[in-house]
């Protein structure tokens, strides 16, 4: 009989599969949590074809904050269109009427838009799991995170209180009200989702690589001026090839400089590369245990 | 770090020519592997520094570890690695890790996924979680402290969840001056403790994780070590992708994919064999019998799919089947039962209720199951077999179970994707225990039975144990054969499966033609141990009490045993003493000439020279005399 070795790459993939599959098979109604990201960009593609024929069983869900890059806006459209799945897209009311930005009001920008965002947006659809896609390698806290996720309904993550995960039976069950946030490519590394992104062709945000783009230095990031929102105070925004590791809100972004405008460049430049992927988030620039406390409080 | 690696990607290559290695690391294979061990024995510092040398962590990473191993380390001014792992804030504190926790890294072959598991006793239900996916166990030893209880205790938990292999990783051998003696008593210290619990091979590697030795490359230290270092192993180690292929088709169902009426496709992961179309399968319970048409995926049709893949099949016909149900190749269908006997580790604050409703899952379905009273809870430092009502947090043991309805499943041990269960509360919906299937308790209705030769090892290991000969030797009158009667009530109360042979029972039979010359006293030792070998080859311990004056037939017996098997236990009674003692009257009868031949009167006994045990009966009651043998046999 022929024998096939699988590579980690299809391991990880039928493992995703197999997750997502189980969330559709056992949950009233689920959603993707989808940021435009490169991770969200691989946890679509293989939702893509966990279900293959059909197009996957559930919305995808943007938590917008108003400050993403324009890119990734007409990404995520695009995205949405070709998978075929309805996009819904929240931003909170509230920080919409009181114009929560992130220039004047530092952590509540993130509090308000994406943390009390995502739980505006859960509990007005009544989602009772949503993907999201975290994974372990990314902070020491995360590296004990399930799969399976449950949440309050509250939505309160206790750490104490986390179901054991065997084999690959997940236990799907919760209480009404409760809900779970799923996390299918856990187990993926940075570098596991780049060179996924590479073998089957991803799209991904173009920002992602370099180009020549207007940039600011603020509090040591680069930050690229997306829009005429970005207060200058007479600055002139510089032209640097710049591209970005991570992607969020763009006044929150650092860009690194670099000369990388291909997939294998980009991926060349993270291999030689000694600084970790969050450190261009200015979210995570507090204490070791930071990404905790966050969890904690409902941030995803 | 002692050596140049060639393990690790250079920087050159990456620079040079990305696209070939792009192109080789799409070929990597993948390893799941568990650390345990005990609390101080380096496990965190050692997957931090396979993280380090990996390059997992990066330059602000780093620094971040600095600042944090000035703060609370433990390690002085260098690097304290341990820190890299350790997660949860109150943890830290505490500077214990207590939860599993999953750490990846990469060689130029293989990306490895780490579970971090505790050595703390109340944590089993972590190692347990953490070992169910693992396909190699790093058991972590001390080089100072040597095999702890914690060490059985993890070893008997990776035996348990059938991790195929096993290091042990003889750690801080720099504490020790890389000494080579203190390494290979601590691996001949483990391979007779891994004996009694069945674990059959284990790859021993001294290493020190906070130096580096034997870590990625050769030591200088450790020149008397010829055998290969941690990381080439876990990068050559087989990952059985071909075994599992080689096993029978099974696919549990775990979502049927409709998007139209002409379409209607079965969706899951394969448990094990390969799958194309043409192929006759059987779906369970129903047993219904199809055709494969199509193995339909996103990037195409395929002709052929394996164990380990994510797919969707088509059959040729339209019959039901739905979650939960499982797609068999036709030929070699899975048992169908509803009551089974099962392993349970039990993981919650609440205990067992037997006769309760759980919600079982297993592979993609749910049931409604029952738990009996456990036949018996089993200690996990000691594997001593426990009367128990119930299990609690933590607890291990054997239970029948029965579900609601008939279920498709294969033991454990055949499959651990059909025969490994979890139990759910139906009120909190918490998992409260993993389990693993033995067998149906129907027998009679089994669609199919292994048809295999069973061998010696394979009875042995049916009982859990293994073989072994308990020869007592010694003057009559010594005590043998009290000795010999309690060392087997206290081996069955362990549920180990014994027989005891007795010198004067077998004479009442077996041997009945035989008198006491020497002669026949050498035909009676030697079918006393073809008795014994036979018995051993059926998995028993053997418990013999003969006088078996004779070094050359004790010898003799010996070596028709499995080197190891045979423990010659010196009962050593002063003749004055047994003769005192004369319970059955025969010294005097032999002192009066009225028996002839007797052994120490007019018959020689020859002394064991070096016995594996001697037995002070002066010195010792026939109580502590069987339980220093007991420990002998079970460390």
């Amino acid at each position: 009989m022929a024998n096939k070795t699988l590579t980690h790459l299809q391991r990880l993939e039928a493992e995703s599969i197999h997750i997502m599959r189980e969330v559709v098979a056992e949950t009233e109604n689920p959603v993707m949590l989808y940021s435009v990201g490169k991770d969200s960009a691989v946890m679509l593609h293989l939702a893509k074809k966990a279900f293959y024929p059909s197009p996957p069983p559930f919305p995808l869900l943007h938590v917008d904050t108003t400050w993403k890059f324009q890119e990734m806006y007409k990404l995520r459209d695009k995205a949405a269109k070709d998978a075929g799945m309805e996009l819904l897209v929240y931003q909170n009311p509230e920080a919409q009427e009181r114009g929560i930005n992130p220039f004047d009001h530092g952590s509540l920008h993130t509090d308000m838009w994406k943390t009390e965002g995502l739980k505006q947006a859960l509990d007005k659809y009544g989602f009772d799991a949503a993907f999201g896609g975290a994974r372990r390698d990314e902070e020491k806290a995360r590296a004990k995170e399930r799969v399976f996720s449950f949440r309050s309904a509250n939505h309160r993550w206790d750490p104490k209180n986390q179901r054991a995960e065997l084999w690959n039976i997940y236990n799907a069950r919760k209480a009404k009200g409760e809900s779970v946030r799923v996390f299918p490519i856990s187990n993926w590394t940075e570098l596991d989702i780049w060179q996924y992104i590479h073998l089957e062709g991803i799209e991904i945000v173009p920002l992602y690589m370099s180009a020549m783009r207007p940039t600011v230095v603020r509090d040591g990031l680069t930050i690229m001026v997306d829009d005429d929102r970005f207060p200058l105070n007479g600055e002139e925004p510089v032209m640097r090839s710049v591209r970005f590791r991570t992607l969020g809100c763009y006044p929150l972004t650092g860009a690194v400089e670099s000369e990388a405008t291909t997939l294998p460049e980009i991926i060349q430049e993270m291999l030689l590369t000694t600084t970790s992927e969050r450190q261009g988030r200015a979210i995570d620039h507090d204490q070791a245990a930071s990404m905790e406390k966050k969890k904690q409080e409902g941030y995803f | 770090m002692t050596t140049p690696d060639p393990i690790y990607k250079t920087d050159a290559l990456i620079a040079e020519n990305i696209d070939q290695y792009l192109e080789t690391h799409q070929h990597k294979t993948m390893l799941r592997f568990i650390t345990c061990g005990s609390v101080d024995d380096g496990k965190s510092t050692l997957i931090g520094r396979l993280l380090y040398d990996s390059k997992m962590i990066f330059e602000d990473q780093l620094a971040t570890l600095e600042a944090d191993s000035k703060r609370s380390g433990t390690q002085g001014e260098e690097i304290d690695f341990a820190l890299l792992v350790d997660g949860l804030a109150a943890e830290r504190e505490q500077g214990i890790t207590i939860d599993v926790a999953y750490r990846f890294f990469a060689t130029e072959k293989r990306k490895f996924i780490v579970a971090d598991t505790p050595g703390h006793e109340q944590y089993t239900r972590n190692m347990v979680t953490g070992a169910s996916t693992a396909d190699l166990a790093v058991i972590l030893i001390d080089a100072r402290k040597g095999i702890l209880t914690q060490t059985r205790r993890h070893s008997y938990l990776v035996k348990l969840l059938g991790i195929r292999h096993v290091v042990l990783a003889v750690n801080k051998m720099d504490l020790v001056d890389y000494d080579q003696d203190k390494f290979n008593q601590i691996v001949s210290d483990y391979r007779e403790f891994a004996d009694t619990i069945g674990i059959e091979d284990f790859t021993a590697i001294p290493i020190s994780g906070f130096k580096g030795d034997n870590i990625t490359g050769a030591s200088e230290n450790t020149p008397w070590y010829k055998g290969t270092s941690l990381l080439p192993h876990l990068e050559t180690v087989s990952v059985e992708d071909s075994l599992e292929q080689a096993e029978p088709f099974r696919m549990p169902v775990q979502w049927v994919n409709r998007p139209n009426l002409d379409f209607r496709g079965f969706s899951g992961l394969i448990a094990s064999g390969t799958v194309r179309p043409g192929d006759e399968v059987r779906v369970l319970p129903s047993g219904k019998t199809s055709t494969i048409d199509k193995i339909v995926t996103f990037d195409g049709d395929r002709d052929m799919a394996v164990a380990g893949e994510s797919v969707t099949l088509t059959l040729a016909d339209e019959i039901d089947c739905s979650r939960g149900q499982v797609i068999v190749a036709s030929k070699s269908p899975l048992e169908v039962a509803d009551q089974f006997e099962s392993t349970l580790v039990w993981m919650d604050e609440q205990e067992l209720v037997p006769g309760r409703a759980y919600w079982m899952k297993i592979g993609s379905q749910t049931v409604s199951a029952t738990v009996q009273e456990p036949k018996y809870e089993v200690n996990v430092n000691t594997q001593e077999h426990l009367a128990s009502k119930t299990l609690d947090l933590n607890a291990i043991g054997i239970a029948n179970i029965t579900t609601d309805r008939e279920i498709p499943f294969a033991s454990y041990e055949e499959s651990h994707d059909l025969g490994g269960f979890i139990l759910i509360d139906k009120i909190s919906n918490q998992t409260v225990a993993a389990g693993m299937l033995h067998f149906s308790l129907r027998r009679a209705q089994n669609v199919h039975w292994q048809a295999t030769d069973l061998g010696r090892d394979h009875h042995a290991s049916m009982k859990h144990q293994k073989a072994a000969v308990l020869w007592l030797t010694g003057l009559s009158g010594s005590g043998k054969s009290t000795i010999a009667n309690i060392v087997e009530k206290k081996l069955a109360r362990m549920n180990r499966h014994t027989f005891l042979l007795d010198g004067d029972n077998v004479r009442h039979g077996l041997n009945k033609d035989l008198g006491f010359t020497e002669a026949d006293r050498v035909e009676n030792i030697r079918r006393v141990g073809e008795v014994a070998k036979l018995m051993t080859d059926a998995g028993l311990i053997v418990i013999t009490a003969f006088i078996s004056p004779y070094r050359s037939e004790r010898e003799m017996v010996r070596s028709m045993m499995q080197p190891g098997e045979f423990v010659e236990v010196f009962v050593d009674t002063p003749l004055e003493v047994a003769e005192s003692r004369d319970v059955k009257g025969l010294y005097a009868k032999a002192r009066a000439g009225e028996l002839k031949n007797f052994t120490g009167i007019d018959s020689p006994y020859e002394h064991p020279e070096s016995p594996d045990m001697r037995i002070d009966t002066t010195a010792m009651t026939p109580e502590e005399a069987a339980d220093a043998i007991i420990a002998r046999l079970i460390p």
